[in-house]
This record gives structure tokens, C-alpha cells and sequence, in this order.
């Protein structure tokens, strides 16, 4: 086994996660793409990523356009998400591996969606676009054809790993974990750095929420700690238990997924909600409690 | 600002104008083809500007980093002063260099007098709402008031 499968085989849930070299071998073998192969899906911040080259037999999936309802601050409904899937020749029980830009970010984002509408076998690659191109892999500006299928319309169940604002005002006293930058967290800054067009009316975090960036989760090449490195920040340095009722949150639920994801899969926590309204609702929220 | 309903009786200089119809009149998927081309093709800084980020303004409204300026020719009047524009921004950022794009092709040579009368809303003419989103859009309109902000205060006596 080379080091990243003995890495990945540590996690709680080694099966969330794919190295590029497997993903190469799969390509290889000709089993990306087609009705019966895994789904290859390129999840990015820029929507023009994906064409400026992408990984041989990748789909582009958009949360802006694909995932989220056009009009109300919300994801698609059961008939949105089965034509997102449909469209790109998805089945349910298709084996659907996700990468994108900036350590995944976007990638996550699109896993913990896909999960909300209960995809079973929805994956990783472990350090997403970044580490793939890094390694000199193809890259290619061709997109591939699917031939559309049917995807059932599946009742999207927020409740075991979405939370909204009341659930997280229900939930004040039990962990909460701030993923934003530190300025985010103290109420220095009203939007992370570099992203103005999201601030808040008010800064400062969650009354009780510990400040863990979700960088601290990535390594330099995007992909993901160790366990025992993860296990150290999240049990150890931060008290909290895989038994744990605890929540995530950022500034719109794209970085907490990340780390939602880590806690979930990575280090097998049983209840962890990710917050989508996040900082962007809490704090232009009217007499919600923060904390400076 | 100007007024919603007045905002579409300001015409868009006519070589903006041709780039927005080519977008509105195409499907999304050529949008992004379109922007694409126009993310390829941003020119690069000449070697006065490379290496010299500092003399460029950073707009910070844009999802991935953009730096710009603006030169303004020596003339007698406004309409005798043309403008040149220089943009920067990486190759993971296509969107936002997509963007830097359409606004060069449409602006740069034209004179101060034309790139003042630009709408601010023109960025919302070009029909790229749907296919890259209202939010990403915010980049744009950002950049347009930046050059704007830029050749007012280059013009001023």
C-alpha cells in the first residue's frame, strides 16, 4: 500500500475518500464514465474552471447554478437534483467521485448536498484539482457526452446534517465550531478576506463556538491531515467527542462542509450539522445572541 | 446611482454594446465559451506593470485576487483623451480574468468622455446572470467602477 492508502485507510470512513493515483488507474481502465462507470464530477469556486481543463471524463457541476434554487436561498428540490443527476447519466446507485479548486471546498460543498438527497456512494479525491495537476497529470478541455438517464426524485431530509437558524439557537450550550478566519471569528473583519460581496451587518461568532479554521484540516498540497494530525486538533486541542452533538457553520456553509465533512467521515463523529445559513444569516439576523 | 428604469436609456458604447449582444443572444453554455475566450485572450501586462503590482489598484469585490490600472492620454478635452487599461489576474481565476476581458476589449482605446458615460449597470446587460450567477456578477461591476474612479481622477485639472 503506498502512504495515502495507509492514510486513508485510517479514517473512520476510508471508503469517502479517493487517492489521484486510483482515480488515475481507474480512468485507465476504462472505468470512468458510461452507464455503469463511477461519475467523475469537478466542483470549482469559478464557474470557467472546469473548461480551462479538467480531469479526463469529468462533468462540471455548479453549486451556484446546478445546486441552488434560482430564486429562494435554498438547493434544489427532489426534481432539481434528479435532473442535475439525470442529465449526466447518474443512476442512484451510481459510485460518484467529487474534486474541485481551493482544497475542495466546492467538492464538499456538492458531497454534503448530494447527501442531503441521500446519494449513497458520493467520494473524495483526496486533494482535489490542486494536488492532481500538481502531480502532472492529463488534463484535458474536452467534455464528455452522457447519455441521460432517469434519476429518481428522492425527498431531500435536511434534518440529520442540516441545521437552520432555530435549530442552532435550540443548540447554543452544546459544541458549535466556527470554521471562518480568526478576524471572522473575533468581529475584526465582517466578511473573510478577499470577499467583501458576503459580509454581515454585525461581526463576531455564535455565543460558545471555537474558532477552527478549516484550513487546519488541509495540508500544503490540498489534501486532507492525518487522522491522528486531525484527532489532535478536534479531540485534543478542542475537547470535542466523536459522541458529540455538534454543529458547523461559516459564512454560507461552503468551508463548514469541509470540515463537516472531516468531523463525519474522516474522524467518525455520529451527529454533526453543517449551518448553510451561517455568518451571512446570523449575523444580519435581528436579536440573535453574539459573541465578540 | 442611477434609477433602474432610467438605467437602460444609457446607451453602452457601441463596442461594449456588440460584445453584450454576442452574449445575450447566445445559450448559456456559449456564455461560458465566450467568457472563456475572453479569459484566453487578457492581454498581459506590458513589462512596464510586470512585476509591479504595487502601482496596479487590487479590487477586492472579485471571488479571486485582480489588480488593474488605468493610463489616460494627454488631449484638449475629455473627448480627446483616449484610455488604456491593463488588468492582472491568475489562470486559476478565468472567470474574473473573463470578466477583465470583456471590459478591455470594450473600453480600452476609447476616450475619457466614452468610459464615463458607461453605465454602472452595464456589467447587468450582458445576460451572464443566469449562467454564472448574480453574486459572481458583483466582480464585474466592481471593476467598472474602479476604472471609472481611476479616470475621473487622472482627468481632474
Amino acid at each position: 500500500m503506498s502512504t495515502d492508502d495507509v492514510k486513508i485507510s485510517a479514517y473512520a470512513h476510508p471508503e469517502r475518500l479517493v487517492t489521484t493515483q486510483w482515480l488515475a488507474e481507474q480512468i485507465e481502465a476504462g472505468h470512468v464514465g458510461g452507464p455503469d462507470g463511477i461519475a467523475l464530477l469537478e466542483s470549482d469556486e469559478d464557474v470557467l474552471l472546469y473548461a480551462t481543463g479538467h480531469i479526463p471524463g469529468a462533468l462540471k457541476i455548479d453549486w451556484h447554478v446546478d445546486l441552488n434554487d434560482p430564486v429562494s436561498r435554498d438547493y434544489v428540490d427532489g426534481a432539481g437534483f434528479a435532473r442535475v443527476m439525470g442529465e449526466r447519466g447518474i443512476r442512484r446507485d451510481t459510485t460518484v467521485v467529487i474534486y474541485g479548486d481551493k482544497s475542495n471546498w466546492w467538492a464538499a460543498y456538492a458531497l454534503w448536498v448530494f447527501s442531503l438527497f441521500g446519494h449513497d456512494d458520493v467520494r473524495l479525491l483526496d486533494g482535489g484539482r490542486a494536488k492532481w495537476i500538481a502531480e502532472g497529470r492529463e488534463v484535458t478541455r474536452d467534455v464528455p457526452t452522457p447519455t441521460s438517464v432517469d434519476y429518481p426524485v428522492a425527498e431531500r431530509d435536511d434534518a440529520p446534517i442540516r441545521a437552520f437558524k432555530d435549530d442552532v439557537l435550540a443548540h447554543l450550550g452544546k459544541p458549535l465550531v466556527d470554521v471562518r478566519s480568526p478576524g471572522e471569528f473575533s468581529g475584526e473583519l465582517l466578511h473573510m478576506p478577499d470577499y467583501p460581496q458576503e459580509g454581515a451587518m454585525r461581526g463576531g461568532h455564535i455565543p460558545g463556538a471555537k474558532s477552527v479554521p478549516w484550513a487546519r484540516a488541509a495540508q500544503e498540497d490540498g489534501s486532507f491531515k492525518s487522522r491522528e494530525d486531525l484527532e489532535a486538533i478536534y479531540l485534543t486541542e478542542q475537547g470535542l467527542e466523536p459522541t458529540d452533538d455538534v454543529v458547523a457553520y461559516c459564512r454560507i456553509g461552503e468551508r463548514s462542509s469541509h470540515t463537516w465533512f472531516v468531523l463525519t467521515h474522516l474522524l467518525g463523529f455520529e451527529s454533526v450539522r453543517n449551518y448553510d445559513g451561517s455568518w451571512t444569516e446570523w449575523g444580519n439576523a435581528v436579536r440573535v445572541p453574539i459573541e465578540r | 446611482m442611477t434609477s433602474p428604469d432610467r438605467a437602460n436609456d444609457t446607451p453602452l458604447p457601441s463596442s461594449l454594446a456588440e460584445i453584450a449582444d454576442d452574449f445575450r443572444s447566445a445559450s448559456n453554455d456559449l456564455k461560458l465559451a465566450l467568457l472563456l475566450e475572453f479569459s484566453d485572450e487578457l492581454p498581459a501586462l506590458p513589462e512596464r506593470y510586470a512585476g509591479h503590482l504595487d502601482q496596479l489598484e487590487r479590487v477586492d469585490e472579485c471571488q479571486s485576487p485582480l489588480f488593474l490600472t488605468v493610463e489616460v492620454d494627454e488631449g484638449a478635452s475629455l473627448e480627446q483623451r483616449d484610455v488604456h487599461l491593463f488588468f492582472d489576474a491568475p489562470p486559476e481565476a478565468p472567470t474574473t480574468r473573463g470578466f477583465a476581458g470583456i471590459l478591455h476589449e470594450g473600453l480600452d482605446g476609447l476616450s475619457a468622455a466614452e468610459v464615463l458615460a458607461v453605465p454602472d449597470d452595464a456589467p447587468m446587460r450582458f445576460g451572464l446572470a443566469e449562467a454564472v450567477s448574480p453574486l459572481r456578477l458583483r466582480g464585474m461591476v466592481a471593476m467598472l467602477s474602479r476604472i471609472k474612479r481611476q479616470v475621473r481622477a487622472k482627468t481632474v485639472a
